[in-house]
């Protein structure tokens, strides 16, 4: 039910066309229900399983204000933290200098096959990716596709290849909680996981007539 | 030619993926259920390899004090193995502490034995021609409570602590992608690419059948998995930090799993992907 109700605010949003402040899901009464132990008990835990990684890998499970939240709320937000959220988290998108937000969909195809990155197995050197396929069904020739996310075929196509539906899908991959409140989507730009290129390939897998996403 | 041949199976792919997209997923679905069928042949489950190195390593003199780990107690009396493993993670008085079963042996082999667990936890994973002594021993005791239903103990107060924190963590977010547990295990139905997902934000059915299935032999790695490992790997792919082994949130989240599972049976080693 609850995603259901979270796919149609996703829907409406898309459609619509602009960062309207809906909220991720409709109000419900469970959240009340969330217990959470005390903070510094839960810190206690980390620290014994965490406290020995270096200090930049700590502070990413360091909460921010907007996770602080979903956490607390268990992503299901109620609307006046939602529209917090996301007007915080639409200040943090950075568009392209030039205005172009179509790259190389060529490229943006690598980019969502690519899911390393940001593990503790990786190192400095590997170059991270999108994984878009873990989550999402893209071309159609592509069969091995995961479902937590929808399907994105004809993406562009259906939407008619408006401007304004691809700054929308920028939007939306550059950071996802200023569509989405608590969207399960990663901030790839905002929390400097993909680059500004990669983000531009990817709405080019989406939005150029060309990419086999399209066809 | 092999392009032209994957090309054209693709092409068939696709036409059957543009005119029957439900019925080719559940064709797939249906094929990697066949497989699972396959491969959970007892008989010829590798990991039971392990149960037996495990029950040598039970009975092995080992440490400063040259004694076996059969004066262990884990819980339900000293060298008492089955149905140990249905009950733990539980709170032992000794070591005033809620312990799955890796921090228990680890507890049982420094202070039973006066074993030096170095080695010991160097080889906490094992790897292509080294054995775990941990995934045997894991392996040997957890498979002495098949058939026993998931009886996580949650009367002492640091056991209620333990599922507690374990679900805070199971839904707190973080590191580059902002994920959780909750992110992937937190819905029906949903897979990564054509990896199904248990959900296991709920009690009942999927989180029985998840926890009554670990320890498991990995085929894709070609060794037996404990717990320890699992939630290891998910915070790799979390992009959390690399967590401590046998530490305390490690085993805070698999007490809240089990307490999802409760009443689930016990069938290990299993074999999976």
């Amino acid at each position: 039910m609850k995603t259901i109700l979270k796919t149609a605010a996703l829907a409406l949003v898309v459609a619509a066309g602009t960062a309207l402040p809906l909220t991720a899901s409709a109000q419900t009464a469970n959240t009340a229900a969330i217990k959470h132990p005390d903070a510094a008990v839960v810190d206690a835990y980390l620290k014994s399983t965490f406290g020995k990684a270096p200090p930049e890998w700590q502070a990413r499970i360091e909460p921010d204000e907007t996770l602080k939240t979903c956490n607390h709320f268990r992503n299901d937000v109620p609307s006046a933290e939602a529209d917090k959220i996301i007007k915080r988290e639409l200040a943090k998108v950075v568009f392209p200098a030039d205005g172009k937000l179509l790259g190389d969909w060529k490229e943006g195809k690598k980019v969502a096959n690519n899911g390393r990155g940001g593990q503790f197995s990786d190192n400095e050197k590997t170059v991270s990716g999108g994984n878009c396929y873990a989550c999402h069904q893209l071309e159609l020739a592509e069969v091995s596709y995961g479902t937590l996310g929808p399907s994105l075929t004809s993406y562009g196509k259906d939407r008619k290849f408006d401007p304004e539906e691809a700054k929308q899908a920028y939007t939306k991959i550059y950071n996802s909680q200023a569509v989405v409140a608590c969207s399960n989507m990663p901030r790839f730009g905002a929390n400097k996981f993909l680059t500004e290129k990669q983000i531009k390939d990817i709405v080019a897998l989406l939005f150029d007539p060309e990419s086999p996403v399209n066809k | 030619m092999r392009r032209a041949a994957i090309g054209s199976v693709l092409t068939v792919m696709l036409l059957c993926t543009i005119s029957f997209g439900a019925v080719a997923e559940d064709k797939s679905e249906k094929e990697i259920e066949r497989y699972r069928a396959m491969i959970s042949d007892p008989m010829s489950n590798p990991g039971f390899l392990a149960v037996d190195r495990g029950e040598v390593l039970w009975s092995e003199k080992r440490g400063s004090k040259n004694v076996s780990l059969e004066g262990c107690d884990l819980g339900l009396g000293a060298g008492k193995l089955e149905g140990a493993f249905a009950k733990l993670p539980r709170f032992f008085k000794d070591a005033d502490k809620v312990m799955d079963l890796e921090q228990r042996l680890l507890w049982c082999m420094q202070n039973l034995q006066g074993l030096d667990t170095k080695d010991v936890i160097a080889r906490r994973f094992s790897g292509p021609g080294r054995a775990s002594d941990l995934e045997d021993l894991v392996a040997y005791i957890a498979n002495k409570s098949n058939g026993m239903k998931i009886d996580v103990q949650l009367s002492h107060p640091k056991e209620m602590e333990m599922a507690a924190v374990g679900e805070e963590l199971f839904f707190r977010r973080g590191g580059v992608m902002d994920f959780s547990c909750a992110t992937c295990h937190g819905d029906e139905g949903k897979r990564i690419r054509l990896q199904g997902l248990p959900n296991l934000s709920k009690a009942g059915k999927q989180s029985q059948e998840t926890m009554g299935s670990w320890p498991t032999y990995r085929v894709s790695q070609g060794a037996l998995r404990t717990m320890q490992h699992r939630l290891w790997d998910c915070y790799r792919q979390q992009r959390w930090p690399v967590p401590e082994y046998a530490s305390d949130s490690i085993t805070a989240l698999t007490v809240f799993l089990n307490k999802q599972a409760l009443g689930g049976e016990i069938n290990v080693p299993s074999i999976k992907r």
